[in-house]
């Protein structure tokens, strides 16, 4: 394929969709299905093929859209007009919708979604841009929307170093919650020596409560190839690899399955868009080891080995798979090269706050009236997220914390909840941004019993390289068992805060070093809350069942 | 339908499932990297890694036998002994947690006398907790024979559950 036969394809897919009175999108991801997306779908093809209207209205199933608390949803796109969404859609609604839209009934304004909500308002969705929209395994609806632009922009228009200037210049950050600036990355790698370099694609999403990999690699995952496309291209990599949780099978599925229809169209495998420049990219599919998000230990594991980390530098920049130079980028890092590369790092840079440019992609859950996938421009504040976006806190109750990052993150107390959302804001809080997970917790989670939580992951998932992480998990996880049971003595705060110190100084990895972030961000936002546990042994959220006994260990 | 432990009498002459390992070995042209490749596919053929597949696999890639089961028993994907005919994934992560999916496991615990990760004595239920099945907004979330149910109570899982295993037992 040429690039004008990009081009050509383009059209043509979108003179083929004006033809259509109107589309209806039906959201097709898990949570969708799991409230009945499945009875809306066969509703409405039932009426469509009823009344003889195939030729006047598409049914797409695309991948997810973000309001998930609010399906099934469906999307009515009609040429001229504002896409119409609809919320919670039972079969009878579909058919009220569907004669709204296609046979002029009366309009099913009852379940529709006020176009002013919030939730879709204060958004900007650059990752997310055609998620809920295209028909994630056909590559055209990809195209129609200006996919392969950017990698054929590119090709033929950019060399390598132009490329990793345009990166540099947007101000684009490493979006797995490292916030390495991405375009030094990949000039570092550029440049390194090497006849052989690859890119991976870090989709080894393992923070319990964030799934904006999953939905990204789910819905749109042409979005994603093309990204590493373009990365390959830019730091002379002829090899990718694209790491996926093994808990996400549907998202290995439709990668797969984008790849081969790439591969088909040449926009991936040899002489892609008739260019000089090879790219084959490989699905490797975890077997569920949270270390395997750290760089060094997710490569061990491509490699077929246990996945430890090993200590850097040699960075993977200059020694990585095989022991030439990798390109590691988190798979929401992909999903926004595209964009940057065909509307240009200007564009790009005007989003966001001096110091982190673009979008973050939240995944918005916990106690929270809006559940959901949400992209926002860096610099929101808190918030505005959770009470605009989210709608605040259901049944009346009040906001307690937000804990961000996963187990390697922190809880944001409400006094701060002003704070902007960027890498810096959430590190001076004691938090850090990780890879979006949002959790809301209202005055009914106990903060001591979240940190026991969290370090209960960490226990279980230190990968036992290293003696601090791996001991001192277990023992920190003690000392928090005995403060949720009520058997701490007033010593065991001052030993906690000591290995934590100690843990989080001299840990081999990013798991060791930022396990002990839960115990400290709360210790320091909720320490009465660790004091009433321990001196007046009574957990002020009443979720904890003390006992106390005479000193018992465990 | 229990599953025979493969022995390394069951291959070449009889077993078939072996044959589909073969093919995954020859797909991955018997090179050591794509172990973790073969090894997820051995487990979806047999359900489970038992010892002689393993050695199996590790004759078959030239790696020792200690690596092949280190790195089986390094992933918490890979298990070594066979599972329940039914099983129940409960989703432990953060959102599911903070919803109060604890006493979703309690309950189940107490109901069939299996402690999570294990699975019952007649072999009919394996309950076990995932770290986080990334669809936060259904939480608490339950994964019962591959159908994914949301928004789950104690009692409401312990119907399914009772329904999923009661099922066998009446045919």
């Amino acid at each position: 394929m040429r690039v004008a036969d990009l081009k050509t394809m383009a059209e043509q897919e979108s003179a083929a969709l004006a033809v259509f009175r109107a589309r209806l999108l039906v959201c097709y991801s898990a949570p969708c299905l799991a409230a009945g997306a499945d009875a809306v779908r066969e509703a409405l093809e039932k009426e469509v093929a009823g009344r003889g209207l195939a030729a006047d209205v598409q049914l797409v199933s695309t991948g997810c859209l973000g309001p998930c608390s609010r399906g099934p949803m469906v999307t009515v796109s009609q040429p001229g007009q504002a896409d119409a969404v609809y919320e919670k859609v039972t079969p009878e609604t579909a058919v009220a919708i569907l004669d709204h839209h296609a046979s002029q009934g009366p309009p099913a304004d009852g379940f529709r979604m006020s176009p002013e909500n919030p939730f879709l308002t204060r958004q900007m969705r650059v990752a997310l841009a055609n998620c809920g929209l295209i028909d994630p395994e056909r590559i055209e609806d990809y195209i129609a929307r200006g996919g392969y632009g950017g990698l054929a922009h590119a090709l033929h228009e950019l060399d390598p170093s132009e490329v990793c200037f345009e990166i540099k210049h947007s101000g684009l950050r490493g979006r797995g919650g490292g916030g390495y600036p991405t375009g030094l990355k990949w000039n570092l790698v550029r440049k390194a020596p090497g006849a052989k370099k690859y890119v991976v694609a870090n989709g080894d999403e393992g923070d319990p409560g964030a799934y904006m990999d999953r939905t990204l690699m789910e819905s749109d995952p042409h979005r994603v190839l093309e990204g590493m496309a373009i990365a390959g291209y830019a730091v002379g990599a002829e090899q990718g690899f694209i790491y996926v949780r093994g808990e996400y099978p549907v998202a290995a599925q439709r990668l797969d399955k984008a790849i081969k229809a790439a591969e088909r169209l040449g926009l991936l495998g040899s002489r892609v868009l008739e260019s000089n420049f090879n790219f084959r990219i490989d699905i490797r599919i975890g077997a569920g080891a949270f270390v395997c998000g750290e760089e060094t230990a997710l490569m061990a594991s491509i490699m077929g080995l246990r996945g430890q980390p090993v200590p850097r530098p040699p960075y993977p920049a200059q020694k990585g798979l095989w022991g030439c130079p990798t390109l590691i980028n988190n798979v929401e890092t992909f999903g926004n090269v595209p964009d940057i590369v065909s509307k240009g790092s200007d564009w790009y840079a005007a989003s966001g706050t001096p110091k982190c440019r673009g979008t973050k992609v939240f995944a918005l859950c916990g106690q929270v009236e809006n559940t959901g996938l949400v992209e926002v421009p860096m610099g929101m504040t808190l918030r505005e997220i959770v009470y605009d976006l989210g709608g605040g806190i259901p049944g009346g109750r009040a906001f307690k914390a937000v804990q961000t990052g996963g187990p390697s993150g922190g809880c944001i107390p409400a006094s701060h909840l002003d704070t902007p959302v960027d890498y810096e804001g959430l590190q001076q809080l004691g938090s850090i941004m990780g890879s979006g997970g949002f959790i809301v917790m209202d005055d009914r989670s106990c903060m001591v019993d979240v940190a026991r939580f969290f370090m209960e992951f960490c226990l279980d998932e230190s990968c036992g390289k290293c003696v601090p992480c791996r001991a001192g998990t277990v023992q920190m996880h003690r000392i928090l068992t005995r403060i949720t049971q009520g058997k701490a003595g007033p010593d065991d705060l001052e030993k906690l805060e000591a290995l934590c110190e100690m843990v989080r100084d001299s840990s081999l990895c990013g798991l060791g070093q930022a396990a002990p972030n839960p115990v400290l961000s709360t210790l320091r936002w909720f320490r009465d809350e660790y004091e009433a546990h321990i001196h007046e042994k009574r957990c002020p959220a009443g979720v904890c069942r003390l006992t106390p006994s005479e000193g018992g260990e465990r | 339908m229990s599953i025979e432990t493969p022995t390394p009498e069951s291959h070449p002459g009889g077993d078939p499932r072996y044959k589909l390992v073969d093919r995954a070995l020859k797909r991955f042209q018997y090179r050591q990297d794509a172990l973790i490749e073969v090894l997820h596919l051995s487990q979806e053929t047999f359900g489970y890694l038992g010892e002689a597949l393993l050695t199996y696999v590790a004759r078959a890639l030239k790696l020792p036998p200690s690596h092949v089961y280190g790195v089986a028993t390094f992933y918490h994907f890979f298990t070594l002994k066979p599972k329940g005919e039914h099983n129940c994934i409960v989703c432990m992560g953060t959102a599911c947690y903070v919803k109060r999916a604890g006493e979703v496991v309690e309950a189940l615990e107490g109901e069939f006398g299996v402690k999570a990760g294990h699975t019952t004595e007649d072999g009919k239920l394996s309950v076990s907790i995932a770290r986080c099945l990334g669809n936060c907004s259904l939480a608490p979330l339950l994964v019962v024979d591959g159908e994914v149910l949301g928004h789950e109570t104690p009692e409401s899982t312990l119907a399914k559950v009772r329904a999923a295993v009661g099922k066998e037992q009446a045919e």
